[in-house]
Formats: structure tokens, C-alpha cells, sequence
């Protein structure tokens, strides 16, 4: 078998195995579950609780159509009560919990309602806003009615202006397209961020482990630093690979049952093929490119302690990206936005949001993939380099001056 | 498959750490690499081993260099001594056994014989934390021998070992020698090298200053040592023509003298002058040739 193979299955295989993977995924299956459950979840608690709000009607004319406002809003869970009472009888049962709140109604100095709302604590805002908005909703139809408005010509004045945008240029994207686009660069932007920020530095620790327990120097003399490298960047992917597929499963299939369409949901259904393509490419070399910075910086240090130290500067490129991609797809047609999709280190994710939303030209694309792809092989070389000087420098400190130690390691 | 080194330098910066190294390696043999911490020992095996590229000078082994295609004719047991502390011993000799070329039941096969033979068969299952320091020598020399190298390097092999293992992992290496393994050594005690080496080279600050075989080193040494018990003070023989070194002990007085003859006409001088418990004329220790040639105090 290729020693390539051996050292990614091998990687692969331990970490999988390893409790921590395990007891993670179990863990972030079960939240994913509770996730698309949420409705579900929430229901089960609020199931039969009502609400019960006295109300004091100074006008003895509101308490009707405010019922019924409520219950065209459909919000089921309210009781009104009319109480004839004083306030401060009134605050007594809400003090003692018989009710939940009170509402007293009045005029004001335009003969329109007026509400004060009594609760013991004003935090939950959930009641109090629908009686606001039912109320708001009232005092709308009065006002209206005052001035001789028919409920049709109200419906019309509310309704929204019918504006449609229209793209000149021959193959500029739809609107709806550009929503799924932007839906896609969501989905890329989280998951590069997921990817680099927990499976990069598992790959530097891997590698600083490796290094400080020694084992590293039988294994650069049977395997070169090369395939090492890459049999662990490959090796950590699948593994990455493994997790987010059980994840998604657990997620769609709880979706499913929940009667979601989730393809719906994040509007891939028609995404032009090319665009996946596209998402695809970029994701597997932005992976490529800070894996292999992530496992240079581990081959670095010598303690396990110092890995995160080494691994925060390309940490904060990944959060760069995530800023200028925030910021690009308000404006993709940027200046900025066109020059840092150059950038090998934002091409994954700014060349993608261009072409996902703009009509990139095809030279653009392939100068950013070759950049991109130059990139990574530049930083594999060096990569190596390091990885193998690096390996056999012990020394206590890290510093980027060790970095130019750990090259001249391997010179003649 | 003989191995050679011609002319090898390494350079780190301003410093030389190896520094014009000429060593012959016969199939076969046992090699002794010798020489105090710093020495340049490390950096040979480096060297050698290709984890380093010689500053200048070439490398060969039966007359090829060595790269990553010979790997699974090639063992190692570094100086810095490491395995994976949480792997089971078993599966961590799969996994290293496996990218020396070896398949999963050719390594059971020889774990099996290997624990067996150091007398720890329920390690297998164990984790290497798990060991104590010794035991995990034991494991880390097993690494470097599971695939039967031809080939086999061991920096330091016998170093924190306690007696007992140190016999127990010398008659490994004397098996494998005797099976055909050509094995190189370093280490810092002199009389591991006596004891088993036909050829050695003794390093000092990045040149060799010894290098041949044992019995000739020391022939051509020419001085020999003797050593006197006796009930009477030997003090003034430390001034007797001949003789380059003395130092008294416990009982009498040990000396070194510049040829055989000289010891005849101490014995003549000595004889009626009291009760003697020893007189021996003794080959000279590796010990004394390194003091000789380096000019200081070794350990």
C-alpha cells in the first residue's frame, strides 16, 4: 500500500475512533435534532398554558372588538376577561397570579384608545405586544372610520408597492437567483469558517503532537514529509467529511419528518449546476490551502500549548474573509470585492460570491482557481520545508525567526 | 551493502557539526560511533538516515543513496526516543510496522516474537503512557527492528536501561549481526563499543579522531597499563622512566607505561621490596586511547 494511504487512514481511523470525535458528534447530533425540532419543543411547553388578562374598560366599548380583533389575529392563548373592579383590586390578582397581566382601556384626547398594561414583570414581551398590535390594529379601523374610510380602501392603503427589479445586462443574475446565491455564500462562508476553525487547528495539534512526543522523527524517515502532510490534510477532511454527513442526516431526516422542504429552505432547488460546481471547487482548495498553512504552523511548535499561539493569524484571515464576504454581498460589484477575489487566501470565498452573484468572466476564474492553486503549492513546498526542519528543532521559543531556522534546517 | 561516507560536512550557520567525515561500513558489521554529547553523532545518523542533506560530501549505500524507496531496508532508533503515548503498543507497530512495507499479519507475527523475547508479551494491549521509560525503549527498539532491516542505526540504544535490559537488548543486536543486519551505534560508554564492536570511529567536536578496527586501535596505541596491589607505598614509581601516567587507588596504584617492556623492569624493581598481592600487564581501555587522543578527561 502507498505510504500516503497508510498515514491518511491511519489518521482517519485513530480519530475516528478517539472518544472526543465521538462524544462531539454525538452531542452536536442531539443539538441539531433539538434544532429542527424547535417548534415542536416549544409547542410541548406552551401547549395548554392560557393567558389570562383582566381587563378594565373605562369606555365600555373597546372590551368587544378588542376580543375580536384578538381573535381574528388568531392568537388563541389569550383570555380576556372583563372586570368590573377597581385597579387596585384588580392589581391584587395579578400580584397573587389569578391573572397574568391587566390591561386598562380609555380614551384618550382624540376619543381613540389608550391602554396601560399591568404585569408583575414587564419582561415577556409576547403578551403585551399582541394586545398592542391587536389594539393598534382597532384604534386603525376607528380612526379610519372616522374619516369615512371603507375596510377595502384601509386594505389598500396597507398593501405593499408591487416593485420589480430587472437586470439589463444578457446575463445578469434574477433576483430570485441572486437569493439563492446569497443563501449559498451563507452556506460556504459558515461552513469554511466551521472547517478551518475546528478541523485546522485539530490538524496543527496533530502534527504538534506528533512533534512532542517524538515520534516524529521515526516517521520522516520512513515516510517523506509530503505525503505526511497530506495523508493527514486528507485524512482530517474525511473525517470532517464523516461528521457533517451524520450531521446532515440527522438534520434532513428530522426536517423531513418535521415536513420542511429543506431544498425550499436554503433555495438550492434552482441554483444553475455550474454555481455547485463552482462551490464545490472553491471549498476543497480554501480547505487545501489553510490545511496546509495550519499544518506548517503545527510543525512549528513543540509544545501542544503553543499551537494556538501559531494558528491565530490564519484564524484571523479566515474571520477577514468572513467580513469582506459579509460586506460583499450587499455590493459585490466593489472594487474591493473584485480585488480581494484575487487574494488566494479570500478567493474561496469572494471569487465565489461573484460568480454567485455576478456574471463573472471565465479568465477571472481561472486567474483566481490558478492563483489560488499556486498558492497552495507554494505553501506546500515551504510547507514541506518547514515540516521537515521544524521537526527536528526543539527549541522553546516560537518565533517566526524559527520558521527561516527550520528552512535553512534543510539546506545543505 | 556496504555504507559509506565521504567527506561528509554539515554546516548549521557558523557551526560544524560534522566536519569531513570518512567512514567505511562493512556488510555485516558492527559499527561503534563514539563520542562525548555534541559531538556530531546525532547528525551522522541524520545525515545517513537523509533527514538531513550533508553540507558537503556524499553518502552511499552499496552505492546508492539513501532515500525513501530503501526505507523498509532501513531501521532506526533515535536518540530522542517517542511514540504515540496514547496508542495502544500494538497499534502503533501496525501503523509504523505498515509504512516500513510490512503487511498487518507479518507484523503480529513479529510483535509477538519481539515482546516475547523481552519478556513484556502483555504489553500489546497496553497504551505507551502507560509503560515505564525502559519498557517503552523496549518498544521503541522493536520498531526499528520489526521489519528486519539490513540495515539498522540505534543512537544511544542502551542509555537509562537498567543492567538487566541492557544484557537482554544486547544479545538482540548480537542476533541480528549475526543474522546479517550491518548496525551502526553511538553511544557515550566506552565499554559497550569494546564489548561489541569489530570497527568504531570516535568523534570530537565533529571529527573523528579514532577510526578502525578495535584490535588495531589499540595495538597501535602501543601503551599498555598496569596495575600493582601491593602492602608498601608504589608512590615513586609515578616518577619510574617509562611510564607516562600513574594514579594511585584504593589498594595499590594503577599505571599506564609506553611499551610492554617497561613493566618487566617495574616487576624487578618492586620484587624485594614487600608482599604483592596483583601485578598484571592489561590491554589499554578505549578509554584511555579517547584521553590520549582528544586530550581531556572523558564522562
Amino acid at each position: 500500500m502507498n505510504k500516503f494511504w497508510i498515514v491518511l487512514w491511519h489518521t482517519y481511523i485513530t480519530k475516528l475512533k478517539a472518544k472526543s470525535f465521538i462524544v462531539i458528534t454525538l452531542i452536536v447530533s442531539l443539538l441539531t435534532f433539538a434544532v429542527t425540532n424547535l417548534n415542536h419543543i416549544i409547542n410541548f411547553f406552551n401547549k395548554d398554558e392560557k393567558k389570562i388578562i383582566g381587563v378594565i374598560d373605562q369606555t365600555e366599548m373597546f372590551y368587544e372588538p378588542l376580543k375580536t380583533q384578538l381573535a381574528k389575529n388568531r392568537d388563541r392563548n389569550l383570555e380576556l376577561k372583563l372586570f368590573h373592579g377597581t385597579e387596585k383590586e384588580a392589581k391584587q390578582k395579578v400580584k397573587s397570579e389569578k391573572w397574568d397581566a391587566f390591561l386598562t382601556l380609555a380614551y384618550d384626547d382624540k376619543q381613540l384608545p389608550k391602554a396601560t398594561y399591568y404585569a408583575n414583570t414587564i419582561a415577556d414581551s409576547d403578551i403585551s405586544g399582541k394586545l398592542e398590535q391587536a389594539l393598534q390594529q382597532l384604534k386603525t379601523a376607528l380612526a379610519t372610520a372616522k374619516i369615512g374610510l371603507k375596510p377595502e380602501q384601509v386594505t389598500q392603503l396597507y398593501e405593499p408597492v408591487p416593485f420589480q427589479k430587472i437586470a439589463l445586462e444578457k446575463n445578469a443574475k434574477t433576483e430570485a437567483e441572486l437569493n439563492q446565491a446569497r443563501g449559498l455564500v451563507y452556506a460556504l462562508v459558515f461552513a469554511m469558517y466551521m472547517f478551518v476553525l475546528m478541523y485546522g487547528s485539530m490538524i496543527a495539534s496533530e502534527v504538534a503532537t506528533e512533534k512532542s512526543s517524538r515520534v516524529m522523527e521515526i516517521l520522516i524517515s520512513s515516510v517523506s514529509p509530503v505525503q505526511q502532510m497530506f495523508g493527514k490534510i486528507i485524512g482530517v477532511a474525511l473525517l470532517s467529511l464523516t461528521q457533517f454527513s451524520i450531521l446532515f442526516a440527522v438534520g434532513f431526516s428530522s426536517l423531513k419528518s418535521n415536513e420542511y422542504e429543506l431544498f425550499k429552505l436554503i433555495g438550492i432547488a434552482h441554483i444553475p449546476a455550474s454555481t455547485l460546481v463552482y462551490a464545490v471547487i472553491f471549498f476543497l482548495l480554501g480547505y487545501l490551502l489553510y490545511a496546509t498553512l495550519f499544518a506548517t504552523l503545527g510543525s512549528m511548535v513543540s509544545r501542544l500549548e503553543d499551537v494556538q499561539m501559531v494558528v491565530t493569524p490564519v484564524t484571523l484571515l479566515v474571520l477577514a474573509s468572513f467580513f469582506i464576504a459579509m460586506f460583499g454581498l450587499d455590493s459585490p460589484e466593489s472594487p474591493f470585492i473584485t480585488v480581494t477575489s484575487f487574494i488566494p487566501f479570500f478567493a474561496p470565498l469572494i471569487m465565489f460570491l461573484r460568480i454567485g452573484m455576478l456574471d463573472v468572466a471565465g479568465w477571472e476564474i481561472a486567474l483566481s482557481i490558478a492563483l489560488l492553486i499556486g498558492t497552495i503549492v507554494f505553501f506546500a513546498y515551504i510547507g514541506a520545508k518547514i515540516y521537515r526542519g521544524g521537526v527536528l528543532m526543539y527549541g522553546r521559543s516560537t518565533s517566526w525567526k524559527d520558521m527561516k531556522k527550520a528552512i535553512e534546517l534543510t539546506k545543505k | 551493502m556496504s555504507l559509506h561516507l565521504e567527506q561528509v560536512t554539515k554546516r548549521f550557520g557558523n557551526v560544524t557539526a560534522v566536519d569531513h567525515v570518512t567512514l567505511s561500513i562493512p556488510e555485516g558489521e558492527m559499527f561503534g560511533l563514539l563520542g562525548a554529547n555534541g559531538a556530531g553523532k546525532t547528525t551522522t545518523f541524520r545525515m545517513i538516515l537523509g533527514l538531513l542533506e550533508p553540507t558537503e560530501g556524499t553518502i552511499t549505500w552499496n552505492n546508492e543513496t539513501i532515500n525513501y524507496d530503501k526505507s523498509h531496508l532501513i531501521g532506526y532508533l533515535p536518540e530522542e526516543r517517542g511514540l504515540y503515548p496514547k496508542l495502544k503498543v500494538k497499534e502503533q507497530l501496525i501503523y509504523l510496522g505498515k509504512l516500513r512495507g510490512l503487511d498487518k499479519q507479518t507484523i503480529i507475527k513479529e510483535m509477538e516474537y519481539w515482546l516475547e523475547r523481552f519478556k513484556v508479551p502483555e504489553y500489546a494491549e497496553k497504551r505507551v503512557e502507560e509503560l515505564s521509560k525502559g519498557n517503552q525503549q523496549k518498544i521503541q527498539f522493536i520498531v526499528a527492528v520489526l521489519h528486519k532491516p539490513k540495515l539498522l542505526i540505534l543512537d544511544e540504544p542502551f542509555s537509562g536501561l537498567d543492567p538487566v535490559n541492557v544484557e537482554l537488548l544486547k544479545e538482540a543486536v548480537i542476533d541480528l549481526k549475526n543474522r546479517g543486519t550491518t548496525i551502526v551505534f553511538s553511544s557515550h560508554r566506552m565499554e559497550h563499543v569494546e564489548e561489541l564492536c569489530e570497527h568504531l570511529c570516535i568523534m570530537h567536536r565533529g571529527k573523528p579522531v579514532v577510526y578502525g578496527a578495535l584490535k588495531e586501535i589499540k595495538r597501535s596505541f602501543g601503551k599498555k597499563n598496569v596495575v600493582i596491589h601491593a602492602d608498601f607505598p608504589l608512590d615513586e614509581l609515578s616518577s619510574f622512566p617509562g611510564v607516562v601516567k600513574a594514579k594511585r587507588t584504593a589498594e595499590g596504584i594503577h599505571l599506564q607505561i609506553e611499551q610492554e617492556e617497561v613493566s618487566q623492569r617495574i616487576l624487578a624493581h618492586i620484587a624485594n621490596k614487600g608482599f604483592i598481592r596483583k601485578f598484571a600487564l592489561e590491554e589499554p581501555a578505549l578509554n584511555d586511547v579517547f584521553i590520549e587522543k582528544v586530550g581531556a578527561a572523558y564522562e
